[in-house]
């Protein structure tokens, strides 16, 4: 089948496409966008985390066909591959990356619960980022990475993109 | 020549001791950094691994006609098609490539699949029909070692006995504590799957892009199976998804090959997370009985200690989990009398081999338990037995070994002692055994506190050549002086990178550090193991920058006149130790400077096969943990309210770094003690899957106080000591400890289950 969407801001398109793929399979294999990864493709660790429709999702129980017509935000739309965006910097800061494998799922979380609450206690942090798996950190260097990025964000908080939230060539923003 | 200046001297930014950012970080949150998983070429098709359901079982005939019939499937392999010696291991090659007559554990690669599609290839690796005659399993570590126990293995189901004998073995004392100990069979659980491409090359060879711990040692067992020469198989490390021990043997390194030469199309494997749980060795599973005895005052007077260790199907580094469990089995304390008996088993279960710990995890849990139960048999406080008893520098260890650097194990448990202990639980349901499924609002809840100490061993140990090499080149590239560092030694996510950089701009003076792909095209770095990369080859990146500094201050030297010994590499200048600047590097260097250094830590000797006695190990790394833990001693949950400890580093080369090996590593042992286990029933693994593997979450993690220490090594570089193991070998015992002493409950086994704590199992 023939999939189309909005992804990171742009129209595209995957032919061929059988109906039993993810979307998570159809962004690593057929878009060139293998920044949300595969750990576990059953939706236990959170390391595909993509935005659908602006919600948070496990991009490998999202069947391709699920997404024809739809808006998808992958770690890679985060940034016009410049300047980070404040939770990427903060992560990379903060020393939140170890192996690098779950951090596109945590940015892409920790990024929508900081548009939610700009300021969330630890317990609310833990609570948000729970479904996302990290083996390496012991998770004290991710939470340092939210508080710094949500301090930086509350200091200097960057305006709504005014044509949608998705525009790729920009920082989209809460 | 410049103009003369004089700049302060300081500290090299960027360099030794400094939390220098990751080089790859920013690839790493924006998506950029390519994973072994995210391999693509055009024109490569997905292989496909067909695995044994039996544990044991005698291959009769296989029909891979169906498979072939299947559109878009380019190959079928069996292990007949296996070109050079069918037989991969660690210490010792007795693993198949491909199962030829029989399978030893259920997941065994039996066939092998090329299509175009990885649904083609999983379907068509289903389509192929393997008859097979079941034949009875050995299952148990113990009974496996009985006379007329079936055979695993032709040469019988031990792999190594490793026995230790030390002082008086009919030493007697007035109190001894006994305990058994069982610890269950922990998985890796790295995120990045099993993966990666292999690329047919024109000259008949093949370049294998893969993520692994140790590209050389991968490299000479792919050579050997394919029976090609060295120089044809490359390979070159992808991106590593965690590693832990996981990624020691080989997994589709072969098979991807195979594939890649029969089809001359480059081949992308990726495992499922199920097929990662067959697809990789585990944690070994450990029945252990301890006894110990003291004087009345707590004086240890003899240490007692029988290990098994269930080492599955095959080999892969079971010997030297063997020799870890029994030459640092009895923990950190000074023992005059130690018998110790360390065993490794073949069966029929999954194969273990290497993780994060190796040995020491879990002998720590058995000493440490039978430490508490002495204390509390003598009426000591815990934690003053152990600082009675403590290691110190100068004491000989229980294989003759005098600790020559330092060994605070006083000083450790006193700072954990000393930490402040967190508040009494809120009125919050998520701070809560059981969180936000409401079992508790507080009814039936106790708080327990547990400590531990612990050592591991760094580096590879029992006489083993155990080195790096290093390739250190210094250039003028766009009017800047750059230092590009080459070295095979595999960064898994621990930051041996981000060590490199530091070390190559301390010793050289640079800022601009470039590190080199990770590949095979220079000497062996050794294993991402043990402990060993910062001290072996950060030792051989620092000894290949002075080796071009001593060239470059020989230039600099002939052309101002200074002698050598007078000048230093300083902000990318030479100068005299008083700061005065006497030449550029743009200047000086028209040529590439370059040196490479294969370096080597303090030789090991093998141990005495009867006293098990000898100079083992390189170094030693000493750690102490405070657990504290809510624990419904109603419904058997538990909550980890505070992780604290207090570990010897030698010397932060990377402090934020270092926190993040001990953050990590006492996750893993706060997992073991209360959650993971691969669960394995008459061979077979219940639980492939994160669904019902449980890792710890950011719910299950405490907030960490950690202090590191800083007594140099003497003989190590920069007075470093191995960081990443010690905090998984000391954070579960503390956990288990402090779970005892809420509950009252002597419990024996971990991972500790709710119905352990309730007595109702």
């Amino acid at each position: 089948m023939r999939v189309t969407a909005t992804v990171n801001g742009e129209p595209r398109e995957a032919d061929d496409v059988w109906e039993g793929e993810s979307l998570l399979y159809v962004l690593r294999e057929r878009m060139g966008l293998p920044g949300s990864k595969n750990a576990c493709e059953q939706g236990e660790c959170g390391s595909c985390t993509v935005y659908l429709d602006e919600v948070p999702v496990c991009a490998c129980l999202v069947a391709a066909g699920q997404v024809q017509g739809r808006d998808v935000v992958t770690v890679e739309g985060l940034t016009d591959g410049e300047a980070l965006h404040p939770v990427q910097q903060a992560f990379v800061d903060a020393g939140a990356v170890q192996c690098g494998f779950c951090t596109p799922g945590l940015v892409v979380a920790a990024h929508d619960l900081l548009a939610r609450d700009p300021q969330p206690t630890d317990p609310e942090v833990r609570e948000a980022l729970a479904g996302n798996l990290c083996r390496c950190t012991g998770y004290e260097k991710i939470l340092d990475a939210v508080r710094l990025a949500g301090d930086r964000m509350r200091a200097t908080p960057t305006p709504r993109v005014d044509q949608g939230p998705h525009a790729r060539g920009r920082a989209w923003s809460p | 020549m410049t103009a003369t200046s004089t700049r302060a001297p300081a500290g090299t930014a960027g360099g030794v001791g400094t939390s220098a950012t990751r080089p790859d970080g920013t690839l790493k949150v924006t998506g950029d950094f390519a994973f072994s998983s995210d391999l693509w070429m055009d024109g490569m098709v997905w292989g496909s691994t067909l695995r044994s359901p039996y544990p044991c079982a005698r291959i009769v005939s296989i029909d891979i006609g169906p498979a072939l019939a299947l559109p878009g499937v380019h190959a079928v392999l069996l292990a007949d098609d296996v070109p050079g010696v069918n037989a991969v291991g660690l210490e010792h090659q007795d693993q198949p490539v491909l199962a030829a007559d029989v399978v030893r554990y259920q997941g065994e690669p039996v066939a092998l699949v090329a299509a175009e599609h990885p649904e083609t290839a999983r379907r068509a690796a289903a389509k192929i029909v393997v008859v097979y005659d079941e034949l009875e399993a050995v299952t148990d570590a113990r009974t496996a070692l009985e006379p007329g126990a079936p055979l695993v293995r032709p040469g019988g189901n031990l792999v190594r006995h490793l026995k230790l004998r030390k002082g008086d073995q009919d030493a007697r004392a007035p109190v001894v504590a006994t305990v058994d100990f069982e610890v269950g069979m922990q998985d890796q659980a790295f995120l990045g799957p099993e993966s990666g491409l292999a690329v047919p090359a024109e000259d008949g060879g093949v370049d294998l892009y893969v993520a692994t711990q140790w590209l050389h040692v991968d490299q000479q067992q792919v050579v050997r199976a394919l029976g090609l020469p060295p120089e044809k198989v490359r390979l070159t490390l992808a991106g590593v998804g965690g590693a832990f021990g996981g990624r020691e043997d080989l997994s589709m390194h072969v098979h991807a090959c195979l594939l890649a030469l029969h089809t001359n199309k480059p081949v992308k494997m990726v495992y499922s997370r199920e097929e990662s749980f067959f697809g990789h060795v585990h944690r070994h599973p450990a029945s252990m009985r301890y006894s110990y005895g003291a004087e009345r005052d707590g004086t240890l007077v003899f240490a007692h200690a029988e290990l098994v260790f269930d080492g599955g199907a095959y080999a892969s580094s079971t010997s030297a989990v063997v020799g870890n469990g029994g030459t640092m089995g009895v923990g950190p304390y000074r023992v005059p009398n130690v018998r110790v008996d360390s065993y490794g088993v073949y069966t029929n279960n999954p194969p273990c081999g290497a993780m994060r710990g190796f040995g020491c995890v879990q002998a720590a849990f058995a000493h440490e338990a039978v430490m508490d139960a002495l204390a509390d048999r003598l009426g000591m406080d815990r934690v003053a037995l152990r600082q009675l008893n403590g290691m110190r520098e100068g004491d000989e260890n229980i294989t003759g070994q005098v600790i020559d650097s330092p060994a605070p194990v006083a000083e450790l448990l006193q700072r954990v002692l000393d930490m402040p202990l967190p508040a009494p639980a809120e009125n919050d349901l998520r701070s809560m055994p059981g969180g936000v499924a409401n079992t508790t609002h507080g009814e039936g809840v106790v708080r327990g506190v547990g400590y531990s100490v612990t050592y591991k061993n760094v580096g590879f140990s029992e006489g083993f050549d155990d080195y790096s090499t290093a390739r250190v080149r210094l250039e003028v590239t766009a009017g800047e002086p750059v230092a590009t560092v080459h070295t095979a030694a595999a960064e898994v996510g621990q930051g041996l990178v981000t060590v490199e950089q530091q070390i190559c701009r301390t010793e050289l003076g640079v800022d601009t550090v470039v590190v080199h792909p990770k590949d095979t095209g220079v000497g062996s770095g050794g294993s991402t193991s043990a402990s060993r990369q910062t001290y072996v080859t950060g030792g051989a990146v620092q000894a290949a920058c002075r080796a071009v500094r001593a060239r470059v201050l020989e230039l600099a030297s002939a052309a101002t006149g200074h002698p050598a010994g007078s000048l230093v590499l300083r902000d990318g200048a030479v100068a005299l130790g008083s700061g005065e600047v006497v030449a550029a590097l743009t200047d000086l260097l028209t040529d590439a400077v370059t040196e490479t250094v294969e370096w080597r830590h303090r030789p090991t000797d093998a141990i005495d096969p009867e006293t098990g006695q000898g100079n083992a190990h390189v170094q030693y790394a000493f750690s102490a943990h405070r657990a504290v833990v809510d624990v419904d001693v109603e419904m058997g949950l538990v909550k980890v309210v505070a992780l604290d400890t207090a570990q010897d580093v030698g010397k932060a080369m990377n402090p934020d770094a270092v926190l993040g090996q001990v953050h990590g590593g006492s996750a893993q042992g706060l997992g073991l003690a209360l959650m993971e286990e691969v669960l394995v029933t008459d061979g077979k693994i219940r639980n492939p899957s994160f669904t019902d593997y449980l890792i710890p979450t950011i719910l299950d993690v405490p907030p960490m106080i950690v202090e590191l220490l800083e007594n140099p090594d003497p003989h190590a570089p920069y007075g470093l000591r191995g960081v990443g193991e010690p905090p998984t070998v000391s954070s579960g015992p503390a956990v288990a400890a402090a779970i005892r002493q809420a509950c009252g409950v002597d419990l024996r086994r971990v991972p500790i289950r709710p119905e352990h704590i309730t007595g109702t199992s």
